[in-house]
This record gives C-alpha cells, structure tokens and sequence, in this order.
C-alpha cells in the first residue's frame, strides 16, 4: 500500500501539537499505539487523521488505556520498527510502570509528553509535575520551548534513541496549552528531507527475524540486576550527551537551527541568572533583556536535554556568576524543588559561592508574568551585591494569601 | 494460509522439535510446561509468544538463560497481551512496507497468561485485544490461584477452596466467591473461537489449538493447570487429577463459535462424583468436616446445572 506525501510550505503556522504530528508523520513510523488525554490528544488525532487521509503507512492502533499504549509501543519496538505515542499527566502517570519496563528493555520509543499538572486538585493546565514524574524513570528527557523545538526535536529524538550504542527511549516535552495549543511560524523541513534526517530504521534483536528468537524482559535478582541497572545508567551517563551532540550539531547542518545541551542566553558576562524550562526561557530572556538596560547583567540558562542531567555543561554555564534562582515548576512536596537540589549539587562540586536559592512557580497553569521576574531578577542583583541569598532559599511565586517562604 | 500440522499419535506428538526446552524451574509435575508444549507442538509455524509475570514467566528466562526457542516477551504483570498485539501490528505494519526479513512466512502471535494476569489485573488489556481484533491466541494458564506469589486467591479461584488471602479457618470455609465465567466473557467480545481445554485430553486440546490458529482474529483458550503446590497433590498425580477434574465435569470442556455455538468438546464416558475431585487436593481438605460439608452437595449441584446449561444450549446451537 502507498502513501501520499504532503506539500508544506516553508513556514506553517501550527501549534505544537500539530507541529509533533507532523513530525510523527514524516518519520514515516511503523506503529503508533495512542491512548488521548488533554492537553496532548491533538497530537493522536492530527496523526489519525494524518491516516484517514492516506498519509501515513504505518499501523495506528488505538488502545484502551495509556498503560497498553506504552505496552504496545513496547511489544512493537521489540518486534522491530519505529514506534511513537503521545501523552500527558494522569496517562504519563498511568504509564509510568512501563516507563521503567521500556528503559530497562532498552527498546527505542519516542514519547511526546505535553506537560501537565497532575491531579489533585484535577487540572488541565501546564506544569511540571509529570515531566519531572519521569525523571528516574532511564528515558532520555528532551525539552521544547515552542511549536518549532516541538517539531525539530521529534526528529532528534528518533536519531539518538534509535542509535545502537544508545538504544534508550526518549521523550520530547513541550508545555501543555502555552505551547501545545499556541499556533507560531514554524519552518518547516520536505518530507524528503525530514526522513533523510531520521533515517531507516535499523533493526536489532528484532523478535520478527524469524530465523534468530530472541528473549525480551527477562527476569534478574540479586546475582544480575544490578548490573543491568548499572549498564543503562552508565550509558545514559556516558553515551547519550555525545550522540546529542552529534545530531544537534547535523540537525544545524540541515536546517541552520542550532540547539545546545544547554541553552544560555546572554550568559558570556552575566552576574546574575534565572535557570528555568519551557516556555517559562523565553518570558525570562525578554525579561533578562529589560533588566540589562536598567544596569542588571541578566542571563538565562534553559535545560534542553533534561535526563540525563547535563551536570557538567551546567558546571560550565554557571560558571562566575554570582547569584542564581532555580524555577521549579513543580511541587516539591516536602523538599527543596529539584532544579534547586541539582544546581546545589553541581555548585558545591565546583567549590563555588554563588548564591543560589529556589523558587516554585506556575502550578496547574498559573502564569508567571514579567513582573514577577522583574522582582526575581532584583532579589538576584540583590543577593550577588551582598555575596549570599538574603532571601529564603525557597519561595513561591504567584500565590495568593501570605507569601509562602521556607528553609 | 499455512498447513495444519498432521499428530498421528501422542508419541510423536510428544517428541516433535521443541521449541520449549524442559530445562527450566517450574514445579516437577506443573501443568503449565504441558499446556506450553501442547500449544507450541500443535503447529510448525513461528511463533512470537509473550508470558505475563507469573509462574511461567519466572521459570523459564532467568538471565543469562531461556527456556524459548522461539521469540519470547515479558513486559509485567497485566500487559503480557498488549505486549504481542504489538508485535502482530508491527507485523503489519513492516508487511505492508516490505520491509519483513522473512516475507514469506506467517507466524503465529500467542499470549500465555495466568489466571491472575487473565481474569484480574490484565482483563482489560485482554478485552481491548480482543475489541480491536488482533491476529492473537491468548492462552490462560488456569491454576486458580496467584501461585508464583505464594497462592493468593483470584477471581478463578472456585467457591470453597482455601488460597493465602481467603483461608479456610475456624469459622470460614475459604473462597466465598464463585468463578468468573471468563469465556462467556471473551465469547461475548465476539471471538471467532474460544474454547476451555485440559492437557491431560491432549488430542481435544490440539484440535482447539488447531482450530484457533487457522481462524482470523483473537481467539481466547482457557487450559487447566493443574498446580500441585497450591492445589496440595503429589507431583506425579498431575494427570490424575487433571482427569478427575475433566470427568467430574468441574471442568467441562467445550467451544464457542463466533460467541454465538457453543459445542461440547469432551463427554466423559463415566462421569464421577465432584466429591472425588474435591477429595483429591489439599485445598479443599476442610470442606470435609462436618461443618461445612453441606457445600459438597452444593458443588455437585451446582456442576450437574451448569452441564445441564452447557448441553442445552448446544441443543439450541446457540
Ligand atoms: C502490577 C503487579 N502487581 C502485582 C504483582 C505481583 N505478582 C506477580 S505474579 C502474581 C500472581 C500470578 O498469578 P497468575 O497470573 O495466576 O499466574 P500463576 O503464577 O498462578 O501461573 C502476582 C500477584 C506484579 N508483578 N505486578
Ligand atoms: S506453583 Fe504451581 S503453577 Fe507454579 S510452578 Fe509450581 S506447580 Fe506450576
Ligand atoms: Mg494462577
């Protein structure tokens, strides 16, 4: 059966949903297994309609749960094929056994995750709460800002996940509705170009070569798990920055995009600094901006490549600034937030003094606006001049009653 | 469509190529190795299987070794299903692209599972199996008990029998609950083909096995397992009892096709009384004290209206 390509023009307006089942769909991938949740079901009915109407060939299966959908896309990939789904919060959360099943089996799957709270109170906003949920769980974690880093990093994510010193399952994450459902010009790639990027997919222990059985998600207690454990840790800690590496910088060849383990802005002389995910970079680098004309040297750092954890890029990045703020824009729980406890770990690592404090913000959706910022960036300049956070080193941001404050 | 393997007899069934090695560490005298073999043997195909976590599973791929000749997927507890349906859709999706390595042959997709992963915690993945229409077997090993963890009850366990988590005790005689009806269940997604089959009436069994793999679509078979560490029987009586339960009619063999015939499969020449079977095991030792001996009458009438139903609605051809 043949499928038809589809003409594109060199700049679609598209939001991030549509933007990552375009991608999906240019990847030409083998099977699908989706389950729909909000914020993210416009991906799984972009790609079935992508289907209704002749342009894909792959197989799209519409499960009964987010639990099958992984369970699917695992049998699938151990067959042997591309596989992709898409999810969000309580369905990434429904998911997660098999999250630690697919990493452990080291089966390459991409999983869009449009970011949401995570219930209760119910929400449908964005927030953190289930991109951070998968932080342990051995997936690669890749991170979107907008409609476009949606769209060029499906394309990265196949590359590295499916590469055979890798083979490790890789989420990209954008922000639920700020991104999923915002519509900006997005540059687009051919379909020619986008598969010539992504590659055939190679095989490996692939259950459907008849002649060759192979044995997938076998049982190890204390005589072999560990070192199970420990390979795909070590891979994770070792292999996969490079291959990121590599195909960002081939992504760049192709498209000009150029995108970084680290994403810095205006960091090369900054005192001071707001270390931040999705969307929430881009308001902080207009905002860091506005700062640096009123005499504040104001930079950003954006995490791009989440899991694994870019330890020593960010040791690099932070270094010689004198005051840094951690957003994390999900809730703790009962501990500093995790961005904060990161940064703490790689500080003290470098015997640096800056002075780093934490801050929650934007739960289930709640904006952070440029003024909150504004008061960010002057609580930074603040503690750089005194040499140490004059402030508790975990605040909250944007929530109504008496200013919530601790540690 | 592939041939159907020729069985003359259980000799040379029992010694056709093994794609399920005895070296592995179920229980002497379980079952679940038989029904396996029986399955694996009824066919020349290949084969892509899929266990659910559960005896079977834990037994048979302990790294670095494997029981399976053939390509084999655990992924949990409840998912074991989903794990081939995956398998047999990118199946058809690499067929379709031309992209198979071995184009010209057609393997079989089968999914064995426990009652546990069946009945309880992987139902629902079964049933949107099934609902969607996967080209799959999937296969219950029917123990009635959550043996790997050490035999928890689960909605397979029948009425009276002791389990860990429903013991019979001073004032409880054990499992309050009847058995799920699984296959009604499964004949009502409207399955080409489910059936219930024992592997101590092994050539009944390949001809279910035989019949499910040459129709299209999903098809459900219920295989009882008898276990002798949960059940309480000596090892080497597994066919005995695996007898008793077949020719008590506890558990009557039949089929249903289309959910909509159902044939009985198997008619005991002798039918026995219930009261053997139940002697016969451990699990059911304390429905013999006075007490509660009144459920033993209620056993075999409940056996003699459930076959009273089964015959009637072959009769019926419904
Ligand atoms: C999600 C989940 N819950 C519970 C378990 C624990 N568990 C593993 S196997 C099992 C029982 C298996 O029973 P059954 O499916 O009947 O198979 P059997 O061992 O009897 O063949 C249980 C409760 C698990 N592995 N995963
Ligand atoms: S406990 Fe029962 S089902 Fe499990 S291996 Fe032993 S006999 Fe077989
Ligand atoms: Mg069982």
């Amino acid at each position: 059966m043949a499928f038809d390509k589809m003409e594109l023009r060199d700049i679609e307006v598209w939001d991030g949903n549509f933007a990552a089942a375009q991608a999906m769909r240019q990847a030409q991938i083998d099977v699908v297994a989706a389950y729909p949740i909000t914020p993210s079901t416009p991906i799984v009915e972009g790609y079935a309609k992508f289907l209704a109407d002749g342009y894909v060939e792959g197989e799209f299966v519409m499960v009964e749960s987010e639990h099958a959908a992984m369970s699917g896309c695992i049998g699938a990939a151990a067959a042997g094929g591309r596989v992709a789904t898409a999810t969000s919060s309580q369905g990434f959360a429904l998911m997660v056994e098999t999250l630690y099943q697919s990493s452990g089996m080291r089966l390459p799957i991409v999983l869009n995750v449009v970011n949401r709270a995570l219930a209760a109170p119910l929400n449908v906003n964005g927030d953190h709460s289930d991109m951070y949920l998968g932080r342990d769980s051995g997936w690669i974690q890749l991170d979107a800002y907008s409609p476009q880093e949606a769209y060029d990093l499906n394309f990265i994510a196949f590359r590295v996940s499916e590469d055979h010193d890798v083979r490790l399952p890789c989420m990209v994450h954008q922000d639920g509705f700020m991104t999923s459902h915002t519509a900006q010009g997005v540059k687009t790639l051919t379909d020619d170009v986008a598969y010539g990027f992504v590659g055939e997919y190679k095989p490996m222990n692939d259950m459907l070569d008849l002649d060759h059985p192979v044995t997938h998600g076998v049982q190890t207690e204390e005589d072999w798990h560990f070192e199970h454990k420990a390979r795909q840790h070590n891979d994770l800690m070792t292999k996969v920055m490079p291959k990121i590496q590599e195909v960002f910088d081939d992504f760049e060849k192709l498209s000009g995009r150029k995108y970084n383990i680290v994403e810095g802005y205006d960091m090369d002389d900054a005192d001071v600094a707001v270390v931040c995910m999705g969307t929430s970079v881009e308001t902080a680098r207009e905002v860091a901006g506005e700062m640096r004309e009123k005499g504040i040297k104001a930079g950003v750092i954006g995490i791009r490549v989440f899991r694994p954890f870019p330890f020593m890029e960010m040791a690099e990045a932070l270094k010689g600034i004198k005051a840094i703020a951690a957003l994390d824009r999900s809730s703790p729980n009962g501990a500093p937030g995790m961005l904060f406890n990161e940064l703490s770990g790689v500080l003290f690592s470098q015997k640096s003094d800056a002075a780093l404090s934490g801050y929650v913000y934007g739960l289930g959706g709640r904006d952070l606006t440029k003024a909150h910022l504004v008061d960010l960036y002057n609580e930074l300049q603040a503690n750089a001049d005194a040499g140490k956070v004059l402030t508790p080193l975990q605040q909250f941001i944007g929530v109504r009653g008496p200013k919530l404050s601790f540690l | 469509m592939s041939e159907i393997k020729k069985i003359k007899n259980l000799k040379e069934f029992s010694t056709s190529a093994d794609r399920f090695e005895g070296a592995n560490l179920l229980c002497p005298g379980c079952a679940h190795s038989i029904i396996v073999r029986e399955v694996l043997n009824a066919t020349n195909d290949d084969l892509i299987l899929s266990a659910a976590t559960g005896c079977l599973e834990v037994c048979t791929a302990v790294y670095p070794y494997t029981s399976w000749d053939a390509s084999w997927i655990h992924i949990g507890f409840e998912n074991g299903s989903t794990a081939v349906a995956g398998a047999e859709a990118m199946y058809n999706a690499l067929k379709k692209k031309g992209r198979l390595k071995q184009p010209d042959r057609e393997p079989k997709f089968v999914s064995f599972a426990g009652d546990g992963a069946s009945y309880d915690i992987g139902f629902q993945w079964i049933s949107g199996c099934f609902e969607r229409g996967h080209n799959m077997m999937h296969v219950v090993l029917d123990n009635e008990v959550y043996a790997n963890t050490g035999g928890q009850r689960s909605s397979s366990t029948p009425i009276g029998s002791s389990a860990t988590t429903s013991p019979a005790g001073r004032v409880s005689y054990g499992e309050k609950k009847n058995k799920k009806d699984m296959l009604s269940i499964m004949a009502a997604h409207g399955a080409p083909y489910v059936a219930q089959v024992a592997p101590n009436k092994w050539k009944n069994m390949v001809k279910a096995i035989q019949q499910g793999f040459a129709v299209e679509g999903p098809v459900f078979i219920n295989a009882m397992s008898a276990c002798t560490t949960e059940w309480k029987f000596a090892p080497e009586d597994t066919i005995d009892i695996s007898d008793m339960a077949t020719d008590s009619l506890v558990f009557p063999l039949y089929e249903i096709i289309d959910g909509k015939k159902l044939n009985i499969t198997y008619r005991p020449k002798n039918v026995i009384p219930v009261e053997e079977y139940l002697a016969a095991q451990g699990r059911f030792k304390h429905l013999f004290k006075d007490q509660f001996k009144y459920l033993i009458k209620e056993w075999q009438e409940r056996i003699d209206s459930n076959w009273d139903y089964l015959q009637r609605r072959e009769e019926a051809g419904v």
